[in-house]
């Protein structure tokens, strides 16, 4: 096996054409998936036996909130692999993350305070769960204010990546805070090693939605992807091959 | 899996919780347009950055 094609994914002009090449596939099936899922959950899925029909606000607050652990995992990684191999790519998919990671944390936390009003009787509790998505938030927006405070995008791009790899210890915290506290916040529906806590007709809508978000984030990312390479490379040749 | 609603009334009544299911819904949906919307112009911005550096190098080679 030849590790050419792992090289390539550092070239500038091959990740900027492979990016544009692979939106479409990204996007449609996202959209695809998305409305399946939402439909299963609003209209197909069985009334919960405690929250009524409340409960279906997990089908949009599950997605989000595992959007925003997903993406921050992303972007703690891309911003780890261009510290380590000064790989221009990959702090430009770092850089990519991080608004659409900031903007999904924030839907997570608004959905589980509409989620939390009905069924705890409050919008917002200092819980562990609650705290850590919070802070994982701010670990978004320091980012990026540390990345808007730089002039120069290699110099940002550094300093942005150590504030990322470092926040990447949050991301493990808020998965398991409902495991290690006794949280207000319900344990997980969904686990890969034993029984789901979670009936089947009530579990399709949500795999199918959370896979359809997760391939959304892809599409969101290449077209960000792309904008960020743009912005790296001055003085490229390609670019005028790219942009003709 | 079927249908859990007999009528559009009860579907957007949401049972007691549709002052908590449609603003999620809503937002959602809301945010997920938004970043296409923000991914789309963050890429025309940079083409149209490049186009003009381009441009200022070819007049002074």
């Amino acid at each position: 096996m030849t590790w050419t094609w792992f090289h390539r994914l550092g070239s500038p002009p091959y990740v900027y054409r492979l990016a544009g090449r692979l939106t479409p596939w990204f996007a449609w099936s996202a959209a695809v998936l998305i409305l399946i899922g939402l439909y299963g959950g609003l209209v197909l899925a069985p009334p919960d036996y405690q929250q009524g029909n409340g409960f279906r606000i997990i089908y949009v607050h599950a997605p989000t909130a595992w959007l925003s652990l997903m993406v921050y995992t992303w972007m703690g990684v891309a911003a780890a692999v261009g510290l380590i191999w000064r790989i221009k790519v990959a702090h430009a998919v770092a850089a990519a993350c991080a608004p659409i990671g900031a903007s999904f944390t924030a839907v997570a936390l608004a959905t589980g305070s509409l989620f939390g009003k009905p069924m705890w009787g409050t919008w917002w509790m200092w819980t562990p769960r609650l705290t850590s998505e919070l802070l994982l938030l701010f670990l978004y927006m320091g980012y990026m204010g540390l990345r808007a405070s730089f002039d120069d995008t290699q110099r940002a791009d550094r300093a942005s990546a150590v504030l990322a790899v470092v926040g990447i210890v949050n991301v493990p915290i808020v998965h398991y805070s409902v495991v290690w506290w006794n949280d207000l916040h319900q344990a997980s529906s969904i686990t890969l090693t034993g029984k789901d806590t979670i009936a089947t007709s009530m579990l399709v809508p949500l795999l199918v939605s959370l896979l359809g978000f997760s391939l959304y984030f892809g599409a969101v990312l290449l077209v960000r992807l792309r904008a960020e390479i743009l912005r790296r490379e001055r003085a490229a040749a390609w670019i005028r091959e790219a942009l003709a | 899996m079927t249908i859990q609603f007999d009528t559009l009334g009860q579907f957007l009544a949401m049972g007691k919780y549709a002052a908590y299911v449609w603003p999620s819904y809503g937002l959602t949906l809301l945010v997920v347009v938004l970043n296409i919307i923000w991914a789309r112009r963050s890429v025309a911005q940079a083409k149209s950055d490049a186009r003009r550096r381009l441009a200022m190098q070819e007049e002074q080679p």
